[in-house]
């Protein structure tokens, strides 16, 4: 049973909007929750629902033109919220897709660079992959020594990035080097470009339903239009993730809700000491607590969606939302994995995988206490990351 | 090919429904409505015969101003224009086909789809009646359509088996769960369905012929009852099966 509305959120979106979440709710309610178990066990990500997903307008989804949907940033939270709920995979995917493939070429791309592969990559028919993140360069970026030389052609590419969501399965790849001058900046690399290979990382316990990769660059040549003309400098690199860190933020929503609702229905239906345990005074001391973060988690990404609309949002707004949220949601995972008892530990339930999920989503697109400096800077104007 | 489909908006099934005060209606306030999912089936079936044929698909929905958020689902399924009949209060289901029947009839259409009955009264009269409003042949409950030069060929689900009935055009259908699977409203085309304006035209008034005078809850369930065990048991419980149960 869905969860009452207590703060009649509901009321806060437009009829499209509610259009919108529905569409990826019975989406996710037919496609993914029935497989999901399954997928979760073999650490496979089902590549046969992209055209699905594409179909229904997901890729790409904020985007005006080139065959984009173009909906609201408070849809497209929408829509990450609704994807994870059924699996931070799938969010993962759809944020990489958007923010981290789609929106760089959008933002830093030339024309003819947008013509060529925005549409496609609408219709799921290329896949994107971002690659900033170094084996010894991680909540550092800006430290990153891949190197990109200029030759006569265009460039050359040479290095080792970890940690690239889908970039085994990509068609295209945003490759972030140092030019000559120590500059960082992003490329574009099509797959089967010689030196350029993507094994699988494998052995992950979270986000078992998600490609991760290595990508290794080497002497790896691109033509000079492949550079994004726009992508100089680190900032433009954090100008992605601050569109992927945005779904992130709704998505944590989704995946709290999902295991808060299975864990309302299990405390209802547990009877211990010839009661439901959702009697007893501790649990619901535990569910009036998640009840009411989720609620703030929800009404902090509504607010960051309408800003975001309106171009206001500021880069610690959206760490502010990310840091939050995710906190809620794992938190929220690990206490409802609590009181599914020992249930909760099987994958009959959903809970421990969300659980284990959301210890990537701590890490990854800035850790939580990267999240932490990026708010106390902003408050106190003193940087204290080294 | 021109098709009409009649769409209603219904209570989700998921809704808990309850009693209003007046103890003849069900309170609307925060339920959650939606299209009709058997009209679900109507316009998804409509739309592929679209796609094949070329055409247009109209939906056509009687009810109150909401009724609107219904016929912006069909549209943003793929549906290319959509009919409000505004009706203020509820309709007995043949003066609701009567006045279904006169909106139609300012609508070009080669075939009319409707659900197998709306989830919200279960009547499953609408696209009948429908049918006899306009004096036309009906199939109902179909789980498969086949529209051929003139004439259409349907299969419907009988009593442990299929009925295969062919039949003039224009014709009206209503369609069973099985006749596809619906697609979702995409993204762009709830954009699109956004930009779409929805024709409005004033129902007639007329005295509903049935009034619904009382509306009650089922009987809550009581507990199970546990006969006995084992093989010794059988002879009580087929006992209790056919003499106080009856199903026997
Ligand atoms: C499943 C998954 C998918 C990913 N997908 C991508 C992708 O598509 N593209 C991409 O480029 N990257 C991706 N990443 C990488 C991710 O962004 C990094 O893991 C993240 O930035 C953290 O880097 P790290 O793992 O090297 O941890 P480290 O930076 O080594 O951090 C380890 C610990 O030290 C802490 N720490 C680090 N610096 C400080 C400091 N100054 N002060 C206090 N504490 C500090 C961190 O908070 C953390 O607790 C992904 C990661 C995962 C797990």
């Amino acid at each position: 049973m869905p969860i009452p509305d207590l703060y009649r959120l509901d009321e806060l979106f437009t009829e499209e909007q509610r259009l919108i979440q529905r569409t990826v709710r019975d989406f996710v309610d037919e496609k993914i929750l029935p497989g999901v178990r399954q997928w979760n066990r073999d650490a496979v990500f089902p590549v046969e629902l992209i055209p699905e997903m594409a179909a229904l307008g997901l890729l790409g989804a904020t985007i005006q033109g080139w065959g984009c949907a173009g909906v609201d940033y408070v849809a497209y939270g929408l829509i990450a919220q609704e994807l994870e709920r059924g699996d931070s995979g799938f969010r993962s995917f759809v944020s990489v897709q958007n923010g981290l493939s789609m929106y760089p070429l959008l933002a830093f791309g030339s024309e003819e660079q947008k013509d060529r592969w925005l549409p496609p990559m609408a219709r799921g028919e290329v896949v994107g992959c971002f690659a900033l993140t170094e084996p010894d360069f991680g909540s550092d970026p800006g430290g990153l020594i891949t190197q990109a030389r200029r030759t006569a052609g265009g460039w050359v590419l040479n290095g080792v990035k970890r940690w690239s969501t889908n970039a085994t399965i990509a068609d295209l790849a945003v490759i972030w080097a140092k030019d000559e001058a120590g500059v960082i900046r992003g490329f574009l690399v099509e797959k089967g470009t010689p030196g350029m290979t993507a094994p699988e990382i494998t052995g992950k316990l979270s986000l078992r339903v998600s490609v991760s990769s290595e990508v290794h660059l080497d002497d790896c040549h691109i033509p000079a239009e492949n550079a994004l003309p726009g992508a100089v400098g680190l900032k433009t690199a954090l100008m992605c993730l601050n569109q992927a860190r945005y779904s992130i933020a709704w998505g944590a929503v989704g995946a709290a809700l999902a295991c808060f609702e299975e864990a309302v229905e299990y405390a209802q239906t547990r009877i211990q000491f010839d009661r439901p345990i959702a009697g007893f005074q501790l649990v619901q001391a535990k569910l009036a607590r998640m009840w009411t973060e989720i609620t703030n988690a929800r009404l902090l990404v509504l607010r960051l969606g309408q800003m975001m609309d309106q171009g206001k949002a500021h880069h610690a707004a959206v760490s502010m939302a990310k840091r939050y949220n995710v906190q809620t949601a794992l938190e929220t995972a690990r206490t409802c994995r609590d009181l599914l008892g020992a249930s909760g530990i099987v994958d009959d339930y959903h809970v421990f995988r969300h659980m284990a999920n959301l210890e990537s989503v701590y890490t990854y697109e800035g850790t939580h206490d990267i999240h932490t400096l990026i708010l106390g800077q902003e408050l106190t104007g003193l940087a204290a990351y080294a | 090919m021109n098709i009409l489909v009649c769409v209603k908006h219904v209570p989700d099934t998921e809704a808990a429904v309850k009693i209003a005060a007046d103890g003849k209606s069900i309170q609307t306030q925060d339920v959650n409505f939606v299209l009709n999912p058997y009209d679900e089936y109507a316009v998804e079936e409509a739309l592929r015969l679209r796609e094949a044929r070329g055409g247009e698909v109209t939906l056509l929905s009687a009810g109150p101003e909401e009724a609107k958020k219904s016929l912006r689902t069909g549209l943003a399924m793929g549906a290319d224009k959509a009919v409000h009949l505004v009706c203020a209060h509820r309709h007995d289901t043949l003066t609701l086909a009567r006045a279904l029947a006169a909106a139609a009839g300012q609508i070009p259409f080669d075939l009319i789809l409707c659900g197998k009955q709306a989830v919200d009264d279960d009547e499953a009269q609408l696209g009948v009646m429908l049918a006899e409003a306009l004096s036309l042949p009906s199939v109902s409950a179909i789980v498969k359509l086949e529209v051929l030069d003139g004439k259409a060929v349907a299969r419907r689900e009988v009593e442990s088996g299929l009925e295969v009935v062919e039949t003039s055009l224009p014709a009206v259908f209503t369609a069973q769960k099985g006749l596809n699977d619906p697609r979702y409203p995409s993204l762009k085309g709830i954009m699109m369905a956004k930009q779409k304006k929805i024709e409005e035209i004033a129902c007639a008034q007329s005295d509903s012929q049935v009034e619904i005078l009382d509306l009650a809850y089922p009987k809550s369930r009581s507990g199970g009852k546990i006969v006995g065990q084992g093989a010794a048991a059988v002879p009580e419980l087929v006992r209790l099966l056919h003499e106080e149960a009856k199903v026997l």
